[in-house]
């Protein structure tokens, strides 16, 4: 582990570069015409059109919020491309139809499409830009009726699943950004895990951004029918460029009576450079509800990129009985910003959720953790449990929380604890009193720190998560 | 092994080391004995490398390398072993872990194979024997809730498992009871071999009765202003430091 740490860290953001690809792109700008197009290109029913347009139309009433501790330049929202697509990309009947260069593409972010030279059971739904470019393992999920598509493909051949959950959890008005998604959504995955089915492997979707000046508006939705269970992955990277790109993505998850669904996340978008110029803006609504009695939603999130990031995935504990997890590690370096945490809202009785935030700040980071607990007047015997912990790295990063808790019964427990605390110099030196290197030895100490987070993530992921922190955190200690 | 030279070392800008000199060989115990504020502890850090310590004259030769010029981490790739009179805590990276990364670097740095997590376990274990470790510190964090006689244990075992030439005791009685002075004392005279030395730095004799000395040092204000054997110790403890202040009053 140690040997491969300190190659990585002597290397830069290896995902940042650019694929040649002609591209069916339309001109920057955003008006009816433009959602119009959009629902046109994809091809879909008429009600989905209205859907979008209302969002649209709510989105113009709507303001960019301005409380998050976030400080990024304004964003002209008519000087985006709000589609832009692989050309040739139309229905793919097999894998070997896909433009070779996209399968390259993913090859070198290390994902492989090709199913048959995949070992691990892992299935993928590949995301470029706009649209999805390729699923895996399709039949083989098929067999246990398990729907694993792109979203595109789900409005085309399971209209009624997806009319019926579309904004289900995230409302089209629900804020700003998701507003603005629903209005422009491009393409993202989509999942139905039938009654009583565990999903045999983990289910993937990669989030690839290549073209300039466009934005990614991927909308993912994932059901888990009564009893069901699945592991769901999500991945990202971005090419290094100098100007700001936006994502603003929404995921709804649906938990039926029983069902289970855990969602991991590596978030490794293009942060910027030291000075902070260039970098993805990640505004997004991730939030999952568990609908029947005795289901549970787990969020799993590494936050390592982006320059700034807006996201706080919750969980709508609605059935008796339901369980919501959050496990973070936030990390910010250079001129970084990042306000992220959860909402766990409490509606059912005897529901639990535990929140477990970590929160890395270093250069001239700056780290927010805010997040809301709220036990409804009925939730009655409802249990919270969150520990939010900071660690700083130098004296010019910033760590700040900001929980918010609500409780309307007297039956229900919350319990809070926040640490703050600094790499010292004495535990470096400590390290490297045991031979042990400085970039080595802050891998460690903040591998050690996040250990209780990278154990809830699939073994996989928890590898690339860790050595993702040794990258990110590169040149953090002068 | 280790020469010192008219070392002189600053900490925040005030001079604590005034001239050291100081050669330790091979197979020898020395012991650095000194009032508090004597500059003990600045000897021991200086000589592994704290970056807070600024050495502003003189030179320290291990086996003929500048030491002064190297990184901590090289220093302990060398050989240099410092037993912390306050070890650190390090949440959540279990013991075995790091310990295993500290004893790979070292390896990898002669040139040596890596031990594997079964080999090195195996090692860890018989090492655990010598200083009396009970099985569950090998997966608890690096210190992380350990009682300060448990953590100056953990000391010596990473001791045991680094195999230093030149291991430094900074205090490591501070804070024991006379049973667990005993296991560490003994551990560290296990470890002893003629090919390494050790340089124990200690408030009182009391240590010294168990990791006997071949030689003792007086530490005042800096500098060492008396040498002998380990029949020195004995007469600091019955007289205290004052007679030493006096003798050099007297010479002044």
């Amino acid at each position: 582990m140690s040997e491969s740490i300190e190659e990585l860290v002597s290397q830069e953001y290896k995902y940042g570069f650019t694929t040649n690809i002609e591209t069916d792109t339309i001109p920057p700008g955003l008006n009816e015409d433009v959602v119009r197009l959009i629902s046109k290109k994809k091809n879909e029913p008429e009600w989905l059109t209205e859907w979008r347009l209302k969002a649209f139309r709510h989105w113009l009433t709507l303001e960019e919020p301005r409380w998050p501790n976030l400080t990024y330049a304004k964003i002209d929202y008519q000087s985006i491309s709000y589609y832009s697509a692989p050309k040739q990309v139309k229905k793919l009947d097999s894998l070997d139809e896909v433009d070779p260069i996209l399968l390259e593409t993913y090859e070198k972010l290390g994902i492989s499409l090709t199913e048959q030279k995949r070992l691990s059971g892992v299935a993928v739904d590949a995301v470029f830009d706009s649209v999805s470019v390729a699923t895996t393992f399709k039949e083989t999920l098929k067999e246990k009726g398990i729907i694993f598509c792109s979203f595109s493909e789900a409005v085309q051949e399971h209209p009624d699943l997806v009319r019926k959950y579309l904004g289900s959890v995230v409302p089209s008005s629900d804020n700003y950004f998701a507003a603005l998604n629903s209005a422009v959504f491009s393409d993202g995955s989509f999942c139905y895990i039938p009654k009583g089915v565990r999903c045999p492997m983990e289910l993937s979707t990669y989030f690839r951004i290549n073209a300039s000046n466009t934005g990614q508006f991927e909308r993912t939705l994932i059901v888990a029918d009564d009893g069901a269970y699945v592991s769901y992955l999500e991945g990202c990277t971005a090419p290094m460029r100098d100007e700001n790109q936006l994502h603003a993505a929404v995921v709804e998850i649906v938990a039926m009576d029983n069902a289970e669904v855990k969602y991991s996340t590596v978030q490794n978008w293009y942060a910027g450079d030291k000075d902070g110029k260039g970098g993805i803006y990640n505004f997004v609504t991730k939030r999952g509800k568990c609908a029947g009695v005795n289901s549970k939603i787990s969020w799993t999130q590494v936050e390592t990129g982006s320059a700034i990031t807006w996201k706080y995935p919750s969980v709508i504990l609605q059935g008796d009985n339901s369980i919501g997890e959050f496990y973070s590690v936030a990390v910010v370096n250079n001129r970084q910003d990042a306000d992220t945490g959860t909402k766990m809202l409490h509606i059912g009785k005897n529901t639990r959720s535990t929140i477990v935030s970590k929160g890395i700040s270093a250069g001239r980071g700056n780290n927010t953790y805010r997040g809301l607990v709220s036990i409804g007047k009925n939730a009655t015997g409802s249990r919270n449990y969150t520990q939010c912990d900071s660690m700083l790295i130098g004296n010019k990063c910033s760590a700040n929380t900001f929980p918010y808790i609500e409780v309307k019964n007297s039956s229900s427990s919350v319990e809070h604890e926040a640490s703050t605390s600094k790499i010292g110099e004495d535990q470096i030196f400590y390290c490297k009193q045991r031979g042990i290197n400085t970039e080595n030895a802050i891998s460690m100490i903040i591998n050690g720190f996040a250990k209780e987070v990278f154990k809830n993530l699939p073994m996989e992921f928890a590898v690339e998560a860790q050595k993702l922190l040794g990258i990110s955190l590169e040149g953090s200690v002068g | 092994m280790i020469e010192i030279k008219n070392l002189h070392a600053n900490v925040n800008g005030k001079e604590i080391l005034k001239g050291i000199n100081l050669k330790v060989n091979a197979g020898e115990v020395h012991a650095i004995m000194g009032p508090n504020g004597s500059g003990k502890s600045t000897l021991a850090q200086v000589l592994s490398g704290h970056p807070a310590y600024q050495v502003t004259q003189g030179e320290v030769l291990f086996e003929g390398q500048d030491l002064l010029d190297m990184e901590p981490e090289e220093r302990a790739h060398a050989g240099v072993f410092l037993a912390f009179q306050y070890p650190v805590e390090i949440p959540g990276v279990s013991n075995s872990y790091f310990l295993k990364a500290g004893l790979n670097e070292i390896r990898k740095s002669r040139g040596q194979e890596e031990l594997d997590s079964f080999q090195f376990l195996k090692l860890l274990k018989e090492k655990m024997k010598v200083v009396e470790m009970d099985q569950s510190f090998i997966n608890r964090p690096v210190n992380e809730g350990f009682s300060g006689g448990e953590k100056k244990r953990n000391e010596i075992l990473q001791m045991a498992v680094l195999e230093p030439k030149l291991a430094i005791l900074d205090e490591t009685d501070s804070g024991l009871d006379i049973d667990a002075l005993k296991i560490v004392s003994s551990g560290v005279n296990k470890l002893k071999s003629p090919s390494n030395a050790t340089i124990v730095v200690t408030h009182y004799q009391r240590l010294l009765n168990y990791i006997v000395p071949d030689f003792v040092h007086v530490l005042v204000h800096g500098r060492i202003v008396k040498s002998g054997g380990k029949e020195l110790a004995l007469e600091l403890e019955a007289n205290g430091y004052d007679f030493i202040r006096e003798e050099m009053l007297q010479s002044a």
